[in-house]
């Protein structure tokens, strides 16, 4: 009997602590890459140990949850605490304003105030979150290839012609399946649209129709898709909107050229090695400017947490500078803390080719255009690039030709707005 | 004696086991005695049918009235009272097209493609579901060696989640897969199944088949067992050859199970989503986009979701499924009443 007693007391004992754990929970909806997840939790362990009272789960989820998924439950007023994600302006509304919460709110505008417009409504002060790390879009060359090969790399100033042509050489001499390869994304094509003069804001502010900078470069893309030149497989891999990378292909030495983004740094440090050497080139350019976009992913706290106070507490620690930095320098990410930037940072990594690298895209992060820098903080910029693949992709498995594409990508932004009642 | 006692042992347990059950009918069956008295044998039927219906109209009913009533309604909002109300604005955009033949020439032109698409793909996955199923069955019905094995085999497959189905042929069938990794050994080039357009829709057709025919074979394996064995001794001693017993004896015994397995394949067959999202992501270009997948990518996965839109296309296919599932019951009552004559 006493036994039993002293069973059924530890059980109450074990129900009550559990319960007061929960009264105190912080969820992290968080994606990875590469290797932040793990970096994340290090960091968040210790603040656990700083702040018992607080308990931080962190949700690793797929990078397609936060873009399908996190939506549908932040319009039903749930989700997270806290969560990562890169589709920032179009979802505004439903960020916490950690204003009256944090510590230090100038301290925020200081070092963060640079991206604070990318993820609030507009017009506001809000202080939403902070970016945990701070994109540009750029091109990475299989330098072994092109040695290999001996056909020369194109230099600093090289065309978007000049790769397609070189990567072409280089996959025929090395008998390699993909010269090029472009993400399957609207973000990643908008760079070397942009660079071909294209203007997707209007003078009242939302989406402009197609203009000849983006049907010049476009034209371009699907031809390069039609002869090889660029990987079909990436382009036509799927319906809709949905996300595909081609950096397995770089990975496994099967893709000479390949445009994508800082975010790769890691990634390929880590599963390339010394397979082969690999450089960062930034982004090629067009007849107007040589850029690529530039983004990121931000750590938003969502306002439909019921711990707002401890959700700022977790944001206040995660946005330090000694945390930033050391998350910057173990994950190899580029921060936007403006402190951090200034103090510069040790990577921590032995691989030169990783540092050189995220030397070569702080570089190409100079020669962004100015519409580049705006498009982040767009409101429609993700509807934008949401049509740019759906019709791309379909001109590129030849379901319709370019003008037939461009004439739907148009009517499909418009009929969004026309839905969007904004 | 001897051959008793494990009788009493047996009936002593089951004694024991049914006590409670026996407690609580004893419990209810005043109240149940008093119910019938009120409300008849007539509600009775109706009382004891209440859970079920209940359950069908929370999770079915209700649904389909709050689906009906997002069709109706317009913007991105997601709760209903947030919407505004647009009537059959949702339809006539669904419909909006010069030539229906042409869904390029439609405003919603993802969807009369994804219609289009479902056609094709109820055409041949249903016509080679039937013939492949009914010739698995014929066969695993014979005296194989091993029979039980073999049927097994053909069934595995279903019990496999459609995800995980997609993802095997997916790594099968992709550019640096098992099929080319095969070709490349008999020296043969490497080619992008999931990539040609036509490949990529025999892909889908192939690997539902080969997901879900077991679940058929098994119904028209039942079907052909209930076959009265004489029958076919009859036609022996009369000389008939087998094709004219297959035409005369068995298909037309087998066609209750047949009709049930037409209707069951044609119903999943509109439904196609899971495996095929997973295979080919409805690629390449929208070739083996089908209907359910347009349905889930414009209410839930683009950016700016019309789940008024989405919900209208649903609704649409939901009348489609309620055809066939008439149909069905239509044509096994006249099969049913066929029988009864004979």
């Amino acid at each position: 009997m006493r036994k039993t007693g002293t069973m059924l007391a530890a059980l109450a004992v074990g129900f009550l602590t559990s319960t007061a754990a929960l009264a105190g929970d912080v969820r992290i909806m968080w994606y990875s890459d590469g290797v932040e997840g793990d970096v994340l939790k290090d960091l968040l362990d210790r603040f656990m140990k700083e702040n018992p009272d607080v308990n931080v789960v962190l949700d690793n989820v797929s990078y397609s949850v936060v873009r399908e998924q996190l939506p549908v439950q932040l319009e039903a007023g749930n989700g997270p605490d806290i969560a990562r994600v890169t589709n920032l302006k179009a979802q505004s509304q439903h960020w916490l304003d950690l204003r009256p919460l944090v510590g230090d709110p100038a301290y925020w505008d200081e070092n963060f105030g640079a991206q604070a417009d990318w993820m609030r409504p507009d017009g506001s002060n809000q202080i939403s979150g902070f970016m945990t790390q701070i994109t540009i879009a750029g091109g990475f060359a299989n330098k072994t290839l092109f040695d290999q090969a001996g056909v020369a790399m194109p230099g600093k100033d090289a065309t978007w012609d000049d790769w397609a042509k070189a990567a072409k050489q280089v996959a025929e001499s090395q008998q390699v399946p993909f010269p090029m390869a472009l993400d399957r994304s609207g973000h990643r094509l908008s760079g070397p649209n942009l660079s071909y003069g294209a203007n997707y804001i209007g003078p009242d502010g939302k989406p402009a129709p197609l203009d000849e900078g983006s049907k010049s470069f476009l034209g371009k893309f699907i031809g390069w898709i039609a002869d090889g030149t660029m990987s079909k497989d990436v382009w036509v891999s799927a319906a809709g909107s949905t996300y595909r990378a081609a950096a397995d292909d770089f990975i496994n030495g099967q893709l000479v050229y390949y445009y994508s983004g800082s975010w790769q740094v890691p990634n390929f440090s880590t599963k390339i090695g010394s397979n082969f050497d690999w450089v960062a080139t930034g982004s090629p350019c067009g007849p107007v400017n040589c850029t690529g976009m530039t983004g990121g992913a931000g750590l938003v706290a969502v306002k439909y947490t019921k711990n707002p106070k401890d959700v700022a507490k977790v944001m206040d620690y995660l946005a330090r500078e000694d945390i930033v930095k050391e998350f910057s320098e173990r994950t190899l990410f580029l921060p936007a803390h403006k402190g951090v930037l200034a103090k510069g940072l040790d990577f921590k990594t032995d691989d030169a080719q990783a540092k050189a690298a995220l030397n070569e895209f702080v570089t190409a992060g100079t020669s962004l255009s100015d519409l580049a820098r705006k498009l982040p903080g767009w409101h429609w910029a993700d509807t934008f690039y949401g049509a740019l693949v759906t019709r791309v992709s379909q001109a590129a498995a030849g379901e319709m030709s370019l003008d037939e594409a461009i004439t739907r990508i148009d009517a499909d932004i418009a009929a969004k707005v026309k839905d969007s009642s904004l | 004696m001897k051959a008793d006692s494990p009788k009493r042992t047996g009936s002593g347990i089951g004694e024991t086991v049914l006590l409670p059950v026996r407690l609580a009918m004893g419990l209810i069956d005043a109240p149940l005695r008093w119910l019938q008295r009120v409300a008849g044998i007539g509600g009775m039927a109706a009382f004891f049918l209440m859970p079920n219906m209940l359950i069908f109209g929370i999770f079915v009913l209700l649904p389909f009235f709050i689906n009906f009533a997002y069709s109706m309604t317009g913007g991105t909002a997601l709760f209903l009272p947030d919407r505004s109300f647009v009537g059959g604005d949702q339809y006539a955009r669904l419909f909006d097209c010069s030539n229906y033949l042409d869904a390029n020439s439609c405003t919603e032109d993802t969807f009369w493609t994804a219609v289009g698409n479902t056609g094709w793909f109820v055409i041949l996955q249903v016509t080679l579901m039937i013939i492949v199923s009914l010739i698995t069955a014929l066969i695993l019905n014979r005296n194989l060696m091993a029979r039980s094995f073999w049927r097994a085999v053909f069934f595995f497959p279903v019990l496999l989640s459609p995800v995980v189905v997609g993802l095997i042929w997916k790594w099968i069938l992709q550019r640096q897969g098992l099929l080319n990794f095969g070709l490349y050994g008999f020296g043969f080039e490497p080619f992008t199944w999931l990539n040609d357009r036509n490949w990529a829709f025999a892909a889908t057709v192939g690997v539902s088949i080969w997901a879900h025919m077991g679940f058929y074979t098994l119904i028209l394996l039942a079907g052909l067992q209930a076959i009265p064995k004489d029958l076919y001794e009859a036609a022996e001693m009369d000389g008939t050859r087998p094709t004219r017993a297959f035409l005369r004896i068995t298909l037309p015994l087998l066609a209750p199970n047949l009709l049930v397995v037409v209707v069951l394949v044609l119903i999943k067959a509109v439904q196609i989503f899971d495996e095929v999202y997973v295979l080919t992501g409805g690629g390449p270009g929208t070739s083996t986009l089908y209907i359910t997948q347009y349905i889930y990518e414009t209410g839930f996965a683009t950016q700016l979701r019309n789940p008024g839109l989405a919900a209208a296309a649903s609704i649409l296919m939901g009348v489609v499924l309620v055809v066939l599932t008439l149909l069905q019951l239509s044509l096994s009552r006249s099969s049913e009443k066929k029988g009864a004559r004979k």
